[in-house]
């Protein structure tokens, strides 16, 4: 039963006077957390709306009037903005660097959350403590060292797969506590059948834990999937000019292109469809998982 | 279970050994680099003592830079988590628009911050093309939006501009988080404390604000570790400056390894912001010690 029909239930009882009242305040409360609901909405898409209707204009008609509707559409300016965004290179490296990202993330948080979540360690408490404190730790604190030991030992600057780890030890500690709060929803009983028919661990994690906590895999891979796709510091800073990603050929579009705002907005609209779309896809994963990262974690 | 521990700690090593590689063992490289006088490039590397602490502490950007982290934190504390809290509260009686207002809240949320802040810099800021100019005889002559600049030109605003960007991507995750642990509020309690005539403002703060005080508390230290942290936003939209009236303690560091090359003052600055999130985070873990041992 929702609150605002017992509220309304309850007035009535009580005091059979104050039932207009109650009738009026049913009719203008949700109107009034509507209209305050719009205003918010309308400030978190109204930036985003004022890219789309600027991309097919041409420059001067975006400076007499960024609101104004466009006049003849100019396709042309996509083009140009996928030509000089690099945006074919950029949007390909940005998947394999956040596919790398994703499929390191998804086995190593796996084992690690099973573990934790069965306390399979004597460690257990020293391991999740740790987890913790590392997702606190600024980037600042390890990023000096990192690229020191990625570029000059390892000789990685500008490797889209070596990047990818980077970004899955970072998403790490996120991740496994996800997974292991997933682990600790699927009940031991389970676990324990197949352990009597003789199953070894990898088997029993392989066919009996997985399928449960499939809905845990698909959120981590969602949350740290568009994670390293939007991310900045690290890919800026390890990744060169040869391999670009569709973020760093945005960054290289602005400045370049203050007399030509329509196709820099091309650009970006172009930057903000494909994670909008891919978040209208799987929003229910992407909430839980934000709901449970912060909630649960 | 004693004779299976070793495949465990196996099964435990990748997340373990990738975090400890990536972070840990770089984090404690700082942590005594810092106290040296290595510039990033050569084998070279003196112990120093406390001489990069010194220089930093000398240096009034290090210090504008700190008060520039906490005005930041300040903003972050308050607006986005008072509108998170409203909208929260509103979107809890609504049914199935729920759903939606909540996407919409987090759209700006799931873009990437390059992408938000050259959106913001090039059609709403620009002192050319963006829509501060186009409104701009909206505003007094004497207001930092009435002139043809943008007001990340000025060292007093460019702060409060780049936050503004930075608070418009962040609240709507605070609204599901919040609105999330207002769904938890025993529905008894609410009908008991309705029949009883409790108003909305009373009913958020004898029934719902007890319910989700652990949230709220948790969210003010996530939100200032990562107020101390806070760095793409300033970076792409100004840099630090104009003057470093933007600078934060993560874009002086950045500045002073990589342009610099003085990586002894940069890893300085860096073990001063985790002294901050360090302490954040021992709140953090000391307030989720009931989970651990649960």
């Amino acid at each position: 039963m929702t609150p605002r029909r017992t509220s309304a239930s309850a007035t009535r009882r009580l005091a059979p006077a104050a039932a207009g009242v109650s009738r009026l305040r049913r009719l203008l409360g949700p109107l009034g957390s509507h209209l305050v609901l719009i205003f918010f909405a309308f400030t978190a898409l109204a930036p985003l709306a004022l890219v789309a209707i600027n991309t097919l204009k041409t420059h001067r008609e975006v400076v007499r009037s960024p609101l104004a509707v466009p006049g003849e559409p100019h396709w042309d300016n996509f083009e140009l903005a996928w030509r000089y965004g690099q945006f074919s290179r950029g949007f390909v490296n940005s998947a394999l660097l956040s596919g790398t990202a994703v499929v390191t993330v998804l086995v190593c948080a796996t084992l690690a959350g099973y573990v934790l979540a069965r306390r399979r360690v004597r460690h257990w408490r020293a391991v999740t403590i740790y987890f913790m404190l590392a997702m606190t730790v600024p980037i600042q604190l390890f990023l000096f060292p990192l690229y020191y030991f990625f570029a000059r030992v390892l000789g990685l600057l500008g490797s889209l797969y070596g990047v990818g780890v980077v970004l899955a030890a970072l998403n790490m500690p996120l991740a496994v506590f996800l997974m292991r709060a997933f682990f600790l929803a699927v009940p031991e009983q389970l676990e324990e059948a197949a352990r009597i028919d003789g199953a070894n661990t990898v088997r029993v994690l392989w066919s009996v834990l997985i399928p449960p906590v499939r809905p845990g895999l698909i959120t981590v891979a969602v949350i740290v999937g568009l994670q390293a796709w939007n991310e900045f510091l690290i890919t800026r800073t390890f990744l060169g000019q040869e391999s670009i990603t569709a973020t760093l050929g945005l960054l290289s579009m602005n400045g370049t292109f203050t007399d030509n705002m329509s196709v820099m907005m091309a650009g970006t609209l172009l930057m903000i469809v494909p994670p909008l779309l891919f978040f209208v896809l799987v929003q229910r994963y992407f909430i839980e998982g934000l709901i449970s990262g912060a909630l649960k974690g | 279970m004693r004779r299976w521990s070793f495949q465990y700690y196996l099964l435990l090593a990748p997340a373990v050994l990738l975090s400890v590689a990536v972070v840990l063992a770089p984090g404690l490289m700082t942590a005594y680099v810092a106290f040296t006088d290595w510039n990033g490039v050569s084998l070279s590397m003196n112990w120093i003592g406390t001489v990069n602490f010194e220089k930093i502490f000398a240096d009034r950007v290090f210090w504008q830079a700190l008060g520039n982290n906490i005005r930041w934190t300040l903003l972050f504390l308050t607006v986005p988590v008072g509108i998170g809290l409203l909208t929260a509260m509103l979107l809890l009686k609504r049914g199935r628009t729920r759903t939606v207002y909540q996407m919409i809240y987090l759209g700006p949320y799931v873009l990437a911050p390059v992408t938000n802040a050259i959106l913001w810099l090039n059609i709403i800021l620009n002192p050319v093309s963006g829509l501060l100019r186009h409104v701009r005889h909206l505003f007094p002559r004497d207001s930092p939006l009435a002139p043809l600049r943008s007001p990340l030109g000025s060292p007093d605003t460019a702060l409060y501009f780049v936050a503004m960007v930075d608070i418009w991507h962040y609240w709507g995750f605070l609204t599901v988080i919040y609105l999330a642990a207002l769904r938890q509020t025993p529905q008894e309690l609410v009908e008991a404390a309705t029949v009883e005539g409790a108003g909305v403002l009373q009913l958020f703060r004898f029934i719902y604000l007890p319910t989700i005080l652990p949230t709220v508390l948790l969210m003010f230290v996530i939100i200032t570790i990562f107020s101390f942290l806070t760095f793409e936003y300033v970076y792409i939209m100004t840099g630090g400056g104009p003057a470093h009236g933007s600078e934060m303690l993560s874009t002086y560091a950045y500045t002073l390894a990589f342009n610099a090359l003085q990586y002894g003052k940069a890893a300085a600055t860096g073990l001063v912001m985790s002294f901050f999130g360090l302490a954040a985070s021992m709140f953090y873990v000391w307030m989720s010690r009931r989970e651990v041992s649960a």
